[in-house]
């Protein structure tokens, strides 16, 4: 009993460190246009790495059929655009200064971050 | 309430370009000196300005008229690929959209009709026989044919899910898929292990839950079904919108006629529109009369005649005459296709109310995954026989019931619908924040010019003073009084000018010109020193006005504005002006009134002009003789009595106040809806907007409140009934079935929920909104 028990909380501090303490990698998006690839349920790169003061595009390509999948938020940017299946949607994004501004689907099942940093 | 910083996207989206710019992106440059090549050839498009490509984002930026076609051709041409960058609403993308939800829904149809088919016998049975245990062999036998079965229904009808939850996981993220995997995951991993080692668990515990896993798969996906059909039909205000848009224009170029497609319409190519045809470019009408209806645009349900020189916009309908006009906007700068962008983009900003449930929702798969391993340890430790089982129940159970999508779409589906009805009657929402706002308004200010009334004033009165011996006729007066108001454009000014014009008056030169602000104007013409302006500047100049205080009270008393007009420093003349109400801005104050909204009127008038509009419009509370500058500071004085304030306006100098304002209203006129200060765009002159706008924001929000009640039950209830706490009061816990079905109805109930908001139709309202 008491090993099913160190084994639960094991799997809880498993959990909290997974979803929440690990810092995912990032990738860069300095020197080309990136492609985020929408399918089963992610984002591919979640965690887009983008340099300050400076616009960028995203390129958004939706595989997933799933309607969750269809549209992508960036709330702080006030940007919401629609994702039609298996085609590829250009997102311009706005000069930012350095932070974190997340990006979603409507219902917040994909999830992702946009990091902005020198 | 922040205009500047308000829209980092696509630059100020309801601003009518005058210099149109492409962007596209580029596809298949690989090196720098393809940047020239590129360049050229899009600067030998006809109407192209300028071509500027970015090499390191492969977008090329250019400014001119031409149409995107023409230059993606172009680089084609030079041996790439090119998109339009963003693109705007088109036909094309919702038909798309349409399909491919049709094939979606019929996969999701599929897959559930499997997984029942093995689900539903399975449950029934075990009804019927009550335990489904595994005792002898031939029953494990049996059992492990059913759940090589299960194993089959949960690769072809749950394949997405579990693909999605492996995804996710290495993603470091967790959603619905990850709750679904896991929770059927383990019920028939647990029923295995009861077939092919019963000896590992107590004998009380060698139950199988492969119907539950079957049914859980398939209950989702006719969820994800219903909810797919659902989402279809709350966003029927935009489909209506972009219906709008003509396919093909007739336009004349060098003397034929022909018909193009709508993409193809450049700036100033000549338009025909012939009686029953919808509009297909904004523009300015060059020849032919006609009645146009733009109630599909503005609400307003009366058709509006155009003539020459007027303004036409893009998807209204031309009732009965054949005009020829002038294009202005065409593509993503017409009014149609700001306003179908505007919508769009408020319709997927979220309301404050709403950023709760993210929050929630960002942590809440993990959260849930941690409760459903406290609740099996809970049962294991303190559960009764047998705990096994239990524990893998409850924890399945909790992962079932606990997806949090339909806290996720409570927000966005009813903000969708509302900003969507609003758009129908009109009234241009341009964000969530805004929505939220507009419900809680207490007091509502209101510029009087051109807001409650029509903001084109007449002259009505000229009163000679009989002062001086060669006292100077009436048209002499006013013809001084519009040679001085020539170069204003001050309403009161223009109403002169028009007077003077429509009498046939030539004005004089004018030198010594000066304006007072606020005050009015001054200058010479000829010997005579002129002083035209209101009662302020007469008191400033020391030019007594109370010899005629009689006639001045008597004016303001039908709600004339007097203006003196001083000659060599004696008072000669009063001109009155007056401005008309608009027909029905009684009727809206009084719903105003009645939605228990205080209501102010603001004027640069004067005390006793001010009173009488008031009282006509059945105002009682007005401030006048304010400065424009002072307007924002009354927004803020009113803030200060705890008021949440709504302001409308329509000039330029209203936009302090309008910033200043909870919620800024802007009254704008159909073809114009640059107005970018504002939170709210009424798109017909009427004041019934505002009271539309406010019960529409008050509905949505009821409607979004109700749904997150609603989602709210579903995981915050059904969590820890799942988990068991009822359990050692009643004896009660949930299956999981019913934890699959409730998760799957959870989606489907929000997004019915939000669809009651279509029949919503504002109280006192003088449109007729179309069912779509
Ligand atoms: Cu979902």
């Amino acid at each position: 009993m008491l090993l099913v028990n160190l084994f639960g909380l094991a799997l809880i501090g498993l959990i909290i460190w997974w979803f929440w303490l690990y810092r995912p990698e990032q990738v860069d998006a300095d020197s080309t246009a990136i492609t985020v690839r929408v399918e089963h349920g992610v984002y591919q790169p979640a965690h887009i790495h983008l340099p300050p003061d400076q616009s960028s595009v995203l390129s958004f390509e939706r595989v997933d059929e799933s309607p969750c999948a269809e549209m992508v938020l960036f709330p702080e940017l006030e940007i919401s655009e629609s994702l039609p299946v298996n085609r590829v949607k250009t997102i311009r994004i706005p000069p930012l200064k350095s932070g974190e501004y997340e990006f979603h689907c409507q219902m917040q099942m994909y999830r992702g971050k946009l990091i902005v940093s020198d | 309430m922040n205009p500047e910083i308000n829209s980092p996207n696509a630059s100020s989206p309801v601003k009518a370009r005058t210099d149109p710019i492409h962007e596209l992106i580029i596809e298949g440059a690989g090196c720098a000196s393809c940047v020239g090549k590129i360049e050229k050839a899009l600067k030998q498009v006809r109407g192209v300005e300028n071509a500027d490509m970015n090499f390191a984002q492969r977008t090329v930026t250019v400014t001119g008229n031409a149409d995107t076609a023409g230059l993606i051709a172009a680089v084609e041409g030079a041996g790439y690929n090119a998109r339009q960058l963003g693109g705007g609403a088109n036909d094309d993308e919702l038909e798309q959209k349409e399909k491919a939800d049709w094939a979606y829904y019929k996969r999701l149809m599929r897959e559930m009709a499997i997984a029942l088919s093995l689900g539903i016998p399975l449950m029934i049975y075990s009804l019927v026989v009550g335990e489904m245990t595994v005792a002898t062999t031939v029953e494990r036998l049996v059992w492990l044919v059913v759940g090589l079965l299960t194993l089959g229904v949960m690769v072809f009808s749950g394949k997405h899910f579990y693909i999605g939850a492996w995804k996710s996981l290495k993603n470091h993220s967790a959603n619905m898929d990850t709750l679904i995997a896991l929770g059927t995951g383990a019920a028939w991993l647990y029923s295995m292990v009861v077939i092919m080692a019963p000896s590992l668990l107590p004998e009380m515990a060698r139950h199988v839950y492969f119907e539950a896993t079957a049914m859980i798969i398939g209950l989702i996906n006719l969820g994800l079904a219903l909810e797919l059909k659902a989402r279809g039909r709350t966003s029927a205000a935009i489909k209506r919108l972009v219906g709008l848009q003509a396919k093909t224009a007739r336009v004349v170029r060098d003397g034929h006629e022909l018909d193009i497609a709508i993409e193809q319409v450049l700036k100033d190519d000549v338009v025909r529109v012939r009686p029953g045809e919808k509009l297909p470019v904004d523009g300015e009408v060059l020849e032919g009369h006609s009645a146009i209806d733009e109630s599909m645009l503005t609400g307003e349900p009366m058709p509006v005649e155009k003539a020459r020189g007027d303004e036409v916009a893009a998807g209204t309908l031309n009732k009965n005459g054949t005009l020829l006009f002038r294009a202005t906007r065409v593509g993503k700068d017409t009014a149609l296709a700001q306003i179908i962008n505007m919508v769009k983009r408020a319709q997927n900003s979220k309301p404050p109310i709403g950023r709760l449930a993210d929050v929630i929702s960002a942590y809440f798969v993990p959260a849930i995954m941690i409760i459903a391993v406290l609740s099996a340890l809970a049962w294991l430790n303190f559960g009764p026989a047998p705990a096994v089982a239990f524990a893998v129940v409850s924890a399945t159970t909790v992962l079932i019931i606990a997806c949090p999508c339909a806290l996720g779409l409570a927000t966005p589906m009813s903000v969708m619908v509302g900003v969507g009805k609003a758009a129908e009657a009109g009234v241009l929402i341009r964000n969530g924040e805004a929505l939220q706002t507009a419900s809680k308004i207490t007091a509502m200010v209101l510029d009087k010019t051109g807001t409650i009334t029509q903001g084109s004033p007449k002259v009505t009165d000229i009163i000679v003073l009989e002062q001086e011996a060669d006292a100077p006729e009436e048209s002499a007066i006013l013809r001084w009084a519009a040679s001085l108001e020539a170069g204003s454009e001050h309403p009161l000014a223009l109403a002169i000018v028009d007077s003077a014009k429509s009498r046939g008056l030539s004005l004089d030169k004018v030198t010594g010109f000066n304006a007072i602000a606020g005050h009015g104007i001054e200058g010479r013409v000829g010997k005579r020193a002129l002083l035209f302006g209101n009662d302020k500047l007469m008191a400033q100049r020391d030019i007594d006005i109370q010899p005629h205080i009689g006639t001045i009270q008597a004016l303001a008393a039908e709600a004339k504005t007097p203006m003196y007009l001083a000659v060599n420093q004696k008072l000669l003349a009063i001109i009155a002006v007056s401005d008309p109400l608009k027909p029905d801005s009684v009727t809206a104050i009084n719903r105003l009134k009645q939605a228990g909204v205080r209501v102010v009127m603001l004027t640069g008038d004067n005390q006793a002009t001010a009173r009488a509009v008031a009282a006509r419009a059945g105002i009682s509370e007005f401030v006048a003789e304010v400065l424009p500058q002072d307007k924002a500071n009354k927004v803020i004085e009113l803030q200060q009595q705890g008021e949440i304030v709504g302001m409308t306006g329509d000039g330029i100098n209203d936009a302090p106040a309008l910033a200043q304002s909870n919620v800024g209203f802007a009254i704008g006129t159909g073809t114009d809806v640059a107005i970018e200060s504002a939170d709210i765009t009424l798109m017909r002159g009427s004041l019934h907007g505002l009271a539309d706008a406010i019960e529409v924001s008050k509905a949505t929000l009821r409607n979004v409140k109700q749904n997150l009640l609603g989602a709210f039950i579903y995981n915050a209830a059904g969590v820890p009934i799942a988990a068991g706490v009822l359990y050692p009061l009643f004896g009660l816990l949930l299956s999981p079935v019913i934890a699959g079905a409730a998760m799957a109805l959870s989606s489907v109930t929000v997004v019915t929920n939000a669809n009651r908001l279509r029949f919503f139709k504002p109280q006192v309202s003088n449109y007729q909104s179309e069912e779509v």
